[in-house]
């Protein structure tokens, strides 16, 4: 940054300083993607009813997450990349929700 | 003085970042990007964009088995717990572990270590690899026991699942043909995520031999990094085909 003079910031705007992850953070995230591996096998096999996709789902996001936020970097990138990365997702669910109603409306009380 | 006149011009290309000009070219600092961070931001937020059509791709498969298994629930679970969660978990781990092994190979280019890096990429391929042989192995079982979709599909361990050593309640002809839309979609969803991987371990070769001539131990990561983007989200797709395909049938509740 400050072999640049650039006092109106154009540059950097968000000062998005590049920080590199150290092998230590991706030793722990590693650990506990196995963790959770292992827990969400062991919970298939429990009787939870309905609870069961609930809970597998939950701790694939939950892993889903970590992944983008360590091992992809996003924690440590600027404004406009984690906006990309929510607006993505939050496009995937905008469409699942509508096309969800849709097929469900179509036999309304039909079930 | 220049302070001055910068301050009062800051978009001025030409005196703000003069100095650069006397570079020669780098590849992390091509010379229509300002600095060095500018040119990293826009290669990151441009790879974010390419993974997002990849979700909404993944998506669509996502969807359709979220809808169908609703509609065929009973021939899901049965057709589902025809799959095995040893060979499903340690698939798992290993691409983890692959995934692992790609993030400290970002390291290593970060820190401009070759000889790690080159390393880790070996062992990130490696991994990728045995995946794809897993899976092989578990894509021939389905071929011998016909649970292909096609004219050659064979219903009878779903009709009378316990002449074979099955504990399932037996579905009716019409529900046990239906077996065959949940094994389209796992060979479908399997088949996509393993012909991204496929992709990705060409794009590793091609890595490690360019890591090994030097080309990412002196500044420039980009390449690196965006493929770590791209093999990472492989192994998200991966995380949940795993609990959808394998695992939520086990106790089918309802």
């Amino acid at each position: 940054m400050s072999e640049y003079h650039d006092a109106a910031n154009v540059v950097n705007p968000e000062h998005a300083d590049h920080h590199i992850v150290t092998p230590l953070t991706y030793c722990i995230v590693f650990g506990t993607l196995l963790v959770f591996t292992g827990i969400t096998v062991g919970a298939a096999f429990i009787d939870l009813g309905i609870f069961n996709p609930v809970v597998a789902l939950a701790i694939a996001c939950f892993k889903a997450v970590i992944v983008i936020l360590f091992f992809m970097h996003v924690k440590y990138q600027s404004k406009l990349v984690k906006m990309t990365v929510g607006a993505g997702f939050f496009t995937f669910l905008v469409l699942v929700t509508m096309t969800l109603t849709d097929y469900m409306s179509r036999a309304w009380g039909l079930w | 003085m220049d302070n001055a006149i910068v301050a009062t011009h800051p978009h001025t290309h030409e005196t703000a970042v003069a100095v650069e000009h006397e570079h020669a070219a780098l590849p992390q600092h091509r010379h229509h990007f300002e600095t060095e961070q500018q040119q990293r931001e826009a290669g990151t937020f441009g790879m974010w964009l390419f993974l997002l059509t990849e979700i909404m791709f993944f998506g669509g498969l996502f969807f359709s088995y979220l809808l169908y298994r609703n509609w065929y629930h009973d021939a899901f679970v049965v057709a589902s717990n025809q799959l095995s969660i040893p060979l499903g978990a340690t698939n798992t781990a290993i691409l983890i572990g692959s995934g692992f092994f790609m993030a400290l190979g970002v390291w290593a280019a970060e820190v401009r270590k070759k000889g790690l890096l080159v390393l880790f990429l070996i062992i990130t391929t490696v991994l990728g690899l045995a995946f794809l042989g897993i899976k092989y192995d578990e894509y021939h079982e389905k071929w011998e026991k016909h649970h292909i979709p096609g004219a050659h599909f064979d219903v009878s361990e779903f009709v009378n699942p316990h002449a074979y050593g099955i504990n399932e309640q037996p579905l009716a002809p019409d529900m046990a043909q239906k077996t065959q839309v949940f094994f389209s979609l796992y060979f479908a969803m399997t088949g996509m995520h393993a012909l991204h991987m496929i992709i990705g371990i060409v794009l590793l070769c091609w890595l490690t031999y360019r890591a090994h001539r030097g080309d990412f131990s002196s500044g420039y990561v980009a390449p690196i990094e965006n493929f770590g983007l791209y093999w990472h989200f492989v192994d998200i797709v991966w995380l949940f085909l795993f609990p959808l395909l394998y695992l939520i049938n086990r106790h089918p509740g309802s």
